[in-house]
């Protein structure tokens, strides 16, 4: 008898993001709110991120309350059933539970359950980490819908009193839909990670030792400026190999959409890139804050909700941070 | 070719003059470039790396810190040249 042949999935050619849906704290928060603790000021936050309010949530808008928002507006712009959804990626670095993932109750609480659901733990990376996930499910034929979803609840996770990264941090989540298409959507994905830079970007202390009162309950923490060397120069790398390997030149973007780290690490990043000037530069910061994983959905959701840019045009998307982590990819804006 | 003191201190003017709009002049030995120039850690990160490319020398980050003045940074630079 013979033995049968196995049955694989039918590979699919083009994969694309279909839509955004975006939500964010529903604080606004002002730099002479926060600068007291750290002996700041106004100005001085200004000149140092360019962060003139960023956005907190209270005490009764959690991060899973964010990320059903900004996904049921992508699930609504896209056009789909939430029963068609075929994974749901959720990357965040602030779900307050280590196990279950914040992935699962998401696709309950959005009418996608039995999906598979998952996190993604790759801190600002996330979302770019999210989309090339979901670009190879897509194209595999695994899932015909994928959520991708980059959502943070930063609040929860700092100290008043520091000075190298909390007063930077805000809240929100950002979802994207990804799906089958006619046309090359999401470019192939740069990405990588450096521990040996674990600690750059990190917590205060584990909770264990939080448990066992050694340290104080954990925060975030940045070690500055090796983080800013690497956000930019070594970024810079990876942004013109994104742009190598899409086939792409610089003047042919709409858009550069960064991790929304620090206004003057964009800055840096769009100069040593040689952008001409008809390419956006996202710059949510200056009123959002630094979400981490949600800051390039947000960013981009908000380049298209004023017009800045079109459907259709092209968007270097890039992610990078603890880990280090990075991730970057060319995408045709939805 | 290794650079002169006189040489790093000159080169490094220009950069800290692109960077910060500070005149050329002012970028002397003995200025502090936190107190005295009034540069700040981001600033002086991309100082260090345009000081890099330009002297082709490798200042670790580690080593930045200890960067208090000018002449601290132009020590380093001529010494690390090789």
């Amino acid at each position: 008898m013979s033995q049968p042949v196995l049955n694989q999935y039918d590979v699919v050619k083009y994969s694309r993001i279909y839509s955004l849906g975006a939500a964010r704290g529903d604080l606004t928060v002002t730099n002479d709110d926060i600068a007291g603790p750290i002996d700041s000021s106004d100005e001085w936050i200004r000149q140092r991120t360019g962060i003139i309010t960023r956005k907190r949530a209270s005490a009764d808008r959690s991060l899973m309350d964010m990320a059903v928002e900004a996904s049921n507006e992508a699930i609504k712009k896209a056009g789909i059933d939430p029963s068609e959804i075929g994974a749901v990626l959720f990357s965040t670095i602030t779900h307050p539970f280590a196990t279950p993932s914040a992935a699962t109750l998401l696709a309950e609480k959005i009418g996608a359950n039995p999906a598979p659901a998952y996190d993604i733990s790759a801190a600002c990376a996330g979302y770019c980490y999210g989309i090339a996930q979901a670009d190879a499910l897509v194209r595999s034929g695994m899932a015909k819908y994928v959520l991708v979803v980059g959502g943070e609840k930063l609040s929860d996770f700092i100290n008043p009193t520091d000075r190298s990264i909390s007063f930077l941090l805000g809240d929100g989540a950002g979802a994207a839909i990804v799906g089958p298409s006619d046309f090359p959507g999401i470019s192939p994905t740069v990405w990588g990670s450096d521990g040996s830079h674990w600690d750059a970007v990190s917590m205060t202390g584990s909770l264990i030792d939080f448990r066992d009162g050694k340290v104080a309950w954990p925060t975030l923490q940045q070690e500055g400026q090796t983080v800013f060397r690497w956000a930019v120069w070594e970024m810079a790398k990876t942004a013109k190999k994104a742009l190598e390997v899409a086939g792409v030149q610089a003047e042919d973007l709409s858009a550069m959409v960064t991790h929304q780290a620090n206004i003057r690490i964009i800055d840096e990043l769009a100069k040593q890139l040689k952008l001409p000037e008809s390419v956006v530069v996202a710059r949510d910061i200056v009123y959002t804050g630094n979400t981490s994983a949600a800051s390039i959905p947000l960013a981009m959701h908000a380049l298209l909700e004023s017009g800045e840019v079109k459907s259709g045009g092209l968007a270097l998307e890039i992610g990078f941070g603890a880990g280090l982590a990075f991730g970057a990819q060319v995408i045709v804006l939805p | 070719m290794a650079f002169s003191q006189a040489e790093v201190l000159a080169g490094l003017a220009e950069i800290v003059n692109d960077e910060t709009g500070i005149a050329t002049e002012s970028v002397q030995l003995e200025k502090s470039f936190t107190d005295d120039l009034d540069i700040d850690s981001i600033s002086m990160m991309t100082i260090v790396v345009n000081a890099e490319d330009k002297f082709g020398v490798k200042i670790p980050d580690e080593e930045v810190k200890n960067l208090i003045t000018v002449g601290d940074a132009v020590n380093f630079i001529v010494s690390a040249q090789g």
